[in-house]
């Protein structure tokens, strides 16, 4: 458990003034993972995208702490040549600190294009934390659909149209793959839950081994909702249970969060533009379709928590 | 001893029989960089399987990071590199040709990555055999490159290549090449230094900025808007322009200490040299003895091997070939550009503002490890003589090929 004043005390990994939407989530989990850090020096690497765009401009940099990017396809593969590197020289006596290695990607940078370079990074058992900050679709490109895009979301390459219903797939469920790498720590988060979040990242930076941490992070701009109302939305989505708290803490799952009320999905779904198609007349199949998905992976998570 | 040895000008070291990877694999062994990331590709693999033997005997500090793709082991190296470590990886081909996009980024990054490569023709059609078509693509990727005629050579170039790359002046990825099969799985005796003598030479790395210093965080890889862009491209280029006064100074310093002489060409019989062929990597040797062939029936031939390709050393190719009548350029990949290859447009270019100027053909040959030999490369002589007598040329050609 965190405790909110100590956490405010600590100080800030990333810093203000960068170039991030108002009501963007994405540095607020940034801020997150680094209150969990706490004293202990983290080095960062991202892949390219949105948290890489508005914190990096040059001359200026948002970030407080060693900071790396490369490429986009790539955030777990630099990280784990840091990472490497720390191990030799501290193997050779030449390096004597303490240090924790994180990389951050969004979903076109970790489900999609980042895959196999996490894959890899995960398999080959690097001491860092993968953090996945989840926006569901390319935002820093136009929100084009990507594999975390869920069923029938309109984006700008799977828009809703006459005959199209915007996208025709499920999303991949990474969390559920990365949890089959066998790595020790595996967990789903939104920032809306603060205090569940924080949690997380500090078992993930006290893990030895490879943590991955997929953070739902509903997106103002690819979401079209209002600046303020996104942490409200994050709450939504654990509450419909279309983005369940849960950790696999070596093997063993856990729910971290059991709303008392599970709420209908069009509660989440109706504030989202991406969506909106679906609250015309016509629209109540596919909805009904997501609450009987939604309904299933619920219950199945039930019982892989023990809970069912 | 020591005497005969310098008289039969072998230098320094002690000899060994050995592979091209087997003494690329020696040299990296010798060199012990903090972490190696690699992926398998023919016919570079066995530098990587070497070198993990290395590892798991003990041999060396390395931390060996096995990828899962060459992407990755560009990405691993440069996160190595970026974090303070004396970073290395090794690759051929396609291989290559996915790191492409890291390539750019690691000399962009100012990374002082060393790598050996061993060259192989690119798919498709797929082929395992050595041609220059992989690192010549890659020319234009901010890395020095280094050709290698021989296993001593790639052996020795290695070596150097590690105070090239982390000179403070330079600080610019450097790739070492061979010719794939024809070098790396060719044994030769190659004279090999004592490890401490390679610990002396390439000392150790201490790098001005890097990663794992927390105490002084620092943002690496920022983005940069038609504001600065241009002026990191720009402070890019300067390195590369000075380049070749260090890649001298270090092969002077070499061959100081183990008598082996290294330039950024090599002249063979080019003095009184009324025709030249301009070659890269094993070619080099057949050329040579070819030229011994044409010289003892009294004919004026000469070879200008290139050992640095990048940065290209457009003044000593320009000076090494203004006496001659007639010179050939051989490209062993074709640019596929309409004009020729690669070597072909920047030898011309490089001499393009003389009055007196050779003239120039260009011979595409050995694409995917076909052969070339001596009569072959006595047949672009006899063009030369003929196309100086007569004036007419064709300007590119294909050497060995059925049309």
């Amino acid at each position: 458990m965190a405790n909110i004043k100590e956490l405010a005390k600590q100080r800030e990994k990333i810093s203000p003034g960068h170039r991030a939407c108002s009501g963007c989530l994405a540095p607020t989990i940034v801020r997150m993972l680094g209150m969990a850090a706490g004293d202990t020096p983290i080095v960062v690497s991202n892949a390219t995208g949105c948290l890489e765009v508005v914190t990096t401009i040059f001359p200026y940099t948002a970030w407080n702490v060693p900071f790396i990017h490369s490429a986009f396809e790539n955030a777990a593969a630099t990280i784990s040549g840091v990472e490497a590197a720390y191990r030799s020289l501290k193997k050779q006596g030449k390096y004597d600190k303490e240090v924790k290695f994180v990389a951050f990607g969004g979903d076109g940078g970790t489900y999609d294009i980042g895959l196999q370079s996490l894959s890899g990074a995960a398999e080959r058992g690097h001491n860092m934390v993968y953090v996945c900050y989840n926006n569901e679709a390319y935002m820093n490109t136009g929100i084009q659909r990507s594999s975390a895009t869920p069923k029938y979301g309109s984006t700008t390459t799977s828009p809703s149209g006459k005959v199209e219903p915007g996208k025709k797939q499920y999303p991949k469920d990474l969390t559920q793959i990365m949890v089959a790498h066998n790595i020790p720590y595996v967990a789903q988060g939104v920032p809306s839950m603060w205090n569940d979040l924080v949690t997380k990242f500090q078992k993930a930076l006290q893990t030895d081994g490879p943590a991955f941490v997929n953070v739902l992070q509903p997106c103002r701009l690819g979401w079209a909702f209002p600046a303020e109302e996104g942490v409200q939305i994050g709450r939504d989505a654990v509450d419909t249970c279309v983005w369940p708290l849960y950790e696999v803490d070596n093997g063993e799952y856990r729910l971290t969060y059991k709303p008392r009320e599970k709420k209908p999905v069009e509660v989440y779904l109706k504030q989202q533009t991406k969506f909106r198609h679906l609250f015309r007349p016509g629209g109540e199949e596919a909805i009904a379709e997501i609450q009987k998905w939604v309904d299933e992976r619920w219950e199945k998570l039930l019982k892989l928590a023990g809970e069912g | 001893m020591a005497k005969i040895k310098e008289e039969l000008g072998l230098g320094a070291g002690t000899n060994k029989a050995l592979t091209g990877n087997e003494a690329v694999a020696y040299a990296m062994r010798q060199i012990n960089p903090d972490v190696v990331a690699a992926y398998p590709i023919t016919p570079a693999t066995e530098i990587v399987q070497i070198y993990s033997q290395y590892v798991a005997d003990g041999l060396v500090n390395t931390e060996f990071v096995a990828v899962e793709s060459e992407h990755s082991a560009m990405s691993a190296t440069i996160g190595a590199s970026a974090a303070g470590a004396r970073a290395m990886t090794a690759t051929s081909s396609q291989g290559l040709a996915l790191m492409w996009e890291m390539l750019y980024i690691a000399a962009g990054l100012r990374l002082p990555i060393v790598m050996p490569e061993v060259n192989r023709a690119l798919s498709a059609p797929i082929n395992i055999h050595g041609d220059h078509s992989d690192t010549m693509g890659a020319r234009d990727s901010g890395w020095i490159q280094i050709y290698s005629e021989n296993s001593q050579e790639a052996y020795d170039n290695l070596i150097q290549a590690v105070r090239i790359a982390e000179h403070p002046e330079v600080m610019l990825p450097t790739m070492v090449t061979m010719d794939g099969f024809i070098i790396s799985h060719a044994m030769e005796v190659v004279r090999v230094l004592d490890d401490a003598d390679v610990t002396n030479f390439i000392g150790t790395y201490k790098p001005e900025r890097y990663l794992l210093d927390v105490d002084h965080p620092f943002t690496m890889g920022g983005l940069d808007f038609t504001d600065y862009y241009f002026e990191h491209r720009r402070s890019l280029a300067e390195p590369m322009f000075h380049a070749k006064n260090y890649i001298l100074e270090i092969a002077e310093e070499f061959e100081k200490k183990f008598g082996r002489k290294y330039g950024l060409l090599e002249d063979y019989r080019m003095d009184d040299a009324e025709y030249a062929v301009i070659v890269i990597g094993s070619t080099a040797g057949t050329a040579k003895t070819a030229v011994d062939d044409l010289r003892a029936k009294g004919i004026k031939a000469g070879v200008v091997k290139i050992r640095v390709f990048r940065p290209f050393p457009f003044e000593e190719i320009k000076d090494a070939i203004s006496g001659c009548k007639a010179v050939a350029v051989m490209d062993r990949s074709d640019g596929l550009a309409g004009v020729g290859g690669p070597v072909f447009a920047e030898v011309r270019s490089a001499i393009c503002d003389e009055t007196k100027k050779p003239l120039t053909m260009n011979y595409i040959y050995g694409l995917g490890g076909r052969d070339i030999d001596t009569e072959m490369i006595k047949s672009v002589y006899r063009d030369l003589q003929e196309a100086a007598a007569t004036g007419r040329r064709t300007l590119v050609n294909y050497l060995g090929v059925r049309e």
